[in-house]
């Protein structure tokens, strides 16, 4: 249709700009280095040889926020981790995305007292949750494709 | 028990006043704060007990006198022994001296006891929180402070929760 | 477009001001002339959030100054809440690469507390579930620590190996890492049938594995350079500061509760303690890929000696009854109810229960109150002591070795900060 037909055969193809931003971002997600826990060990099992997460473009975690735009909390936030959480969130460039990985990052899981906060949403806005105790690194490849689909579908605005 | 054992509680129960308790094969030998650290002193020197392995505290509240027990445990490599010691301490401004001087690396584990049970050690070198934040007020584990545990959050109660709760969002987002 | 969060969370950041740690530092610093850099607690190579305060003279570390905390999960307070039994859940979680170890160290405590029989076949599994335990621990220091000296192919064999002792765990227990299989009178549940053939492929693929990571690192002149004479810890400090685990035997000290004050039937098997005389970061290096030569040496012996029977107490008060029982007898009814619900009693005193983990001493002091909730459990881990020599190791190494040094006490931080 249009440009397509008149083309030809020359090897072009025509898509929303949207799409091509979106799959170029989801092509290439670096995290950033934030393994605080448990959830964290499983984090670089996900990471080494058997479930590899370089088949997703992630195998570089870059240990400084500025060059990352995922963040991947894997483990239990304490209160006097949770301003460094906040900190390193605001030095990250947009676009950015959150993966709360496990149970204690999502709800504080099994501890339910005066030390963590009850789930790292209470300091930074998550885009998945990741269920578990830690979560199989299966679980965490499925929810980095969930994170992949969803930001497939956002729009331009939404970071502009 | 151990003739070596035997004979580091004698010179415990004769020298200091201690009182001798024995639970499940563990030794335990309850001292006054103020003969802790000649105590120790002499565990170490003339006994060999060389390593200190851990401080701790119990919190026996409503119980005012004493209200603490500040528990040592204190290991011989060579005669291949433990023993353990205990120092009641009263409910009102807590303090007992620091055997610091005796065994170095009590030092973060007094910091601890402080941190969490309030108990002051009288002569410590570096007396502040470690496992808290800095201006945290309150001392966690004694029994009277709270768990602070959050409200399970169930279908009848979701609503009234979810105005409560400190959520952050983004604000041009869905 | 901006980041909205509602006015009840304080998120402030807690600054340490130079006043509070004033009495840590030379007067250099505070003059100027050395520098003070802070290796936060997001670091790649801190191994979790542990928060460093270094000063420095060029890149000649002067003082070393800890910030722990930062995953303080108020552990010790949460299980007074709970009986003894809900609190082990918990247990899996303080040291995070020694699941089972933990396991095994709690139900040590609560065994000793009511005094509680274990039947010999739960004690000699327990014993292949914690050294194959080890060997897994010492897989993830190993990977790590070559990966912060740059080694990175290291990091993802033992991981390879690791995935293998995880799959052991998951046959067993359902769960990778949080298993609570050790349970206080035995185990869960009796092992699945292929468990011991599983064990057995493992143990006859892995000394070859052990002689690749030999062959990449021992004798590499790289390696060499970066660990040898680097964090020297004598003998006389390490026993004055308390140093536990693989970091005193590479003093020349040899120590191991395994061998002195055996526990769970380890006085049956053969192995050896092995002791360097270095006491620097290579010869921790090499005690720790014996240790897991020697833990295979010990699974093959309990493997071999196996016994048949059963895997749970029969003290009824305290182990919860098998399901098939619980259609015919009404006791069993009642205990399986009371234990479930209530939970069991225990005695008002305290005891103190201790195994060697992969880091060290790793010790439980326990206290009962007549009730079902333990009054007071307190974890003696091995890092928080270990720790408190890095202070004293790190005077006058660059700052690239801090790295290697922080490798090399093998912390964990929830061990630190329970």
């Amino acid at each position: 249709m249009g440009v397509e037909q008149k083309l030809g055969n020359m090897g072009v193809v025509t898509m929303r700009l949207e799409d091509a931003v979106n799959w170029a971002r989801t092509g290439s997600m670096w995290p950033v280095l934030f393994g605080l826990a448990c959830c964290a060990i499983e984090m670089m099992a996900a990471q080494a040889s058997n479930y590899d997460l370089s088949r997703f473009g992630m195998e570089l975690n870059r240990a400084s926020p500025r060059q990352s735009d995922l963040m991947i909390v894997a483990g239990r936030v304490s209160r006097k981790m949770a301003p460094v959480v906040r900190r390193l969130y605001d030095q990250m460039p947009e676009p950015k995305w959150v993966l709360s990985m496990g149970d204690c990052a999502s709800t504080t899981g099994v501890f339910n007292n005066y030390a963590l906060i009850q789930g790292v949403d209470e300091v930074v806005p998550v885009d998945v949750y990741v269920a578990g105790c830690p979560p199989r690194p299966e679980a965490l490849i499925h929810g980095i494709i969930t994170l992949h689909e969803k930001v497939k579908g956002e729009s331009l605005k939404d970071w502009s | 028990m151990n003739e070596q054992l035997q004979f580091a509680v004698e010179a415990l129960k004769e020298r200091f006043g201690g009182v001798e308790k024995i639970f499940r094969g563990d030794v335990e030998v309850i001292l006054t704060p103020e003969s802790i650290v000649p105590a120790c002193q002499t565990l170490r020197d003339e006994f060999d007990f060389e390593m200190l392995v851990d401080v701790t505290a119990v919190d026996y509240w409503p119980q005012e006198e004493p209200r603490f027990h500040v528990v040592y445990r204190i290991r011989s490599l060579k005669h291949n022994l433990i023993i353990g010691l205990r120092v009641p301490v009263d409910g009102d401004n807590p303090a007992v001296s620091t055997i610091e001087g005796v065994y170095p690396n009590a030092n973060w584990f007094e910091r601890e006891v402080y941190d969490m049970f309030g108990i002051r050690f009288e002569g410590h070198s570096d007396l502040r929180r470690i496992l808290m934040p800095y201006e945290w007020v309150g001392h966690p584990l004694r029994k009277d402070y709270p768990l602070g545990y959050e409200e399970v959050q169930f279908t009848f109660n979701f609503d009234e929760i979810n105005v409560r709760k400190p959520f952050a969002r983004r604000v041009n987002k869905k | 477009m901006g980041l909205e969060i509602f006015p009840q969370t304080d998120v402030t950041a807690e600054q340490v001001s130079v006043e509070d740690i004033k009495h840590l530092i030379t007067n250099r610093a505070i003059e100027g002339e050395t520098m003070l850099l802070n290796m936060g607690p997001q670091h790649p190579s801190t191994h979790g959030v542990l928060r460093l305060l270094l000063e420095l003279d060029g890149e000649t570390v002067v003082n070393c100054i800890p910030d722990i905390g930062y995953l303080h999960t108020g552990i010790e307070k949460n299980m007074e809440a709970k009986t003894y039994i809900k609190a082990e859940v918990m247990s899996d979680r303080i040291d995070y690469l020694n699941n089972l170890g933990n396991n095994l160290v709690y139900c040590l405590a609560v065994e000793k507390l009511v005094d509680l029989d274990v039947p010999p076949r739960a004690q000699a599994i327990r014993v292949i579930l914690a050294e194959l335990q080890r060997i897994a621990s010492h897989l993830i220091w190993l990977g790590t620590h070559a990966l912060d000296l740059a080694a990175m192919s290291v990091f993802l064999y033992c991981f390879r190996e690791r995935e293998i002792i995880l799959d052991i765990f998951e046959l067993c227990s359902g769960q990778r890492m949080m298993t609570t299989y050790i349970r206080p009178g035995g185990l869960w549940r009796d092992t699945p049938v292929e468990f011991e053939d599983a064990v057995r492929n493992f143990l006859k693929i892995f000394p070859r594995r052990i002689d690749e990571y030999e062959a990449l690192l021992t004798k590499n002149p790289l390696f060499i350079e970066r660990t040898k004479n680097i964090g020297i810890l004598t003998p006389e400090d390490a026993i004055k500061w308390g140093v536990t685990g693989p970091m005193l035997r590479a003093s020349g000290i040899a120590h191991d509760l395994r061998k002195v004050r055996p526990y769970s039937g380890y006085e049956q098997y053969d192995f050896d303690v092995p002791v360097a005389n270095g006491c620097d970061t290579y010869d921790r290096y090499i005690v720790r890929i014996e240790e897991m030569r020697q833990s295979v040496r010990i699974i093959q012996q309990a493997l071999d000696k196996l016994p048949y029977g059963p895997v749970l107490s029969s003290n009824r008060k305290y182990v919860p009854p098998p399901r098939s029982e619980l259609g015919t007898s009404m006791e069993a009814v009642i205990h399986h109810f009371k234990y479930w619900t209530e939970g069991f009693p225990a005695p008002k005193a305290g005891v103190y229960a201790a195994v060697e983990s992969p880091r060290g001493e790793l010790g439980v002091y326990l206290e009962g109150d007549g009730g079902p909730k333990p009054y007071r459990c307190h974890w003696r881990t091995p890092s928080f002591a270990n720790l408190q020599v890095l202070p004293l190791i790190s005077k006058g190494v660059f700052v690239a070795d801090m790295v290697a040094l922080i490798g090399t006490v093998d912390i964990i931080l929830g061990d630190v900060d329970r």
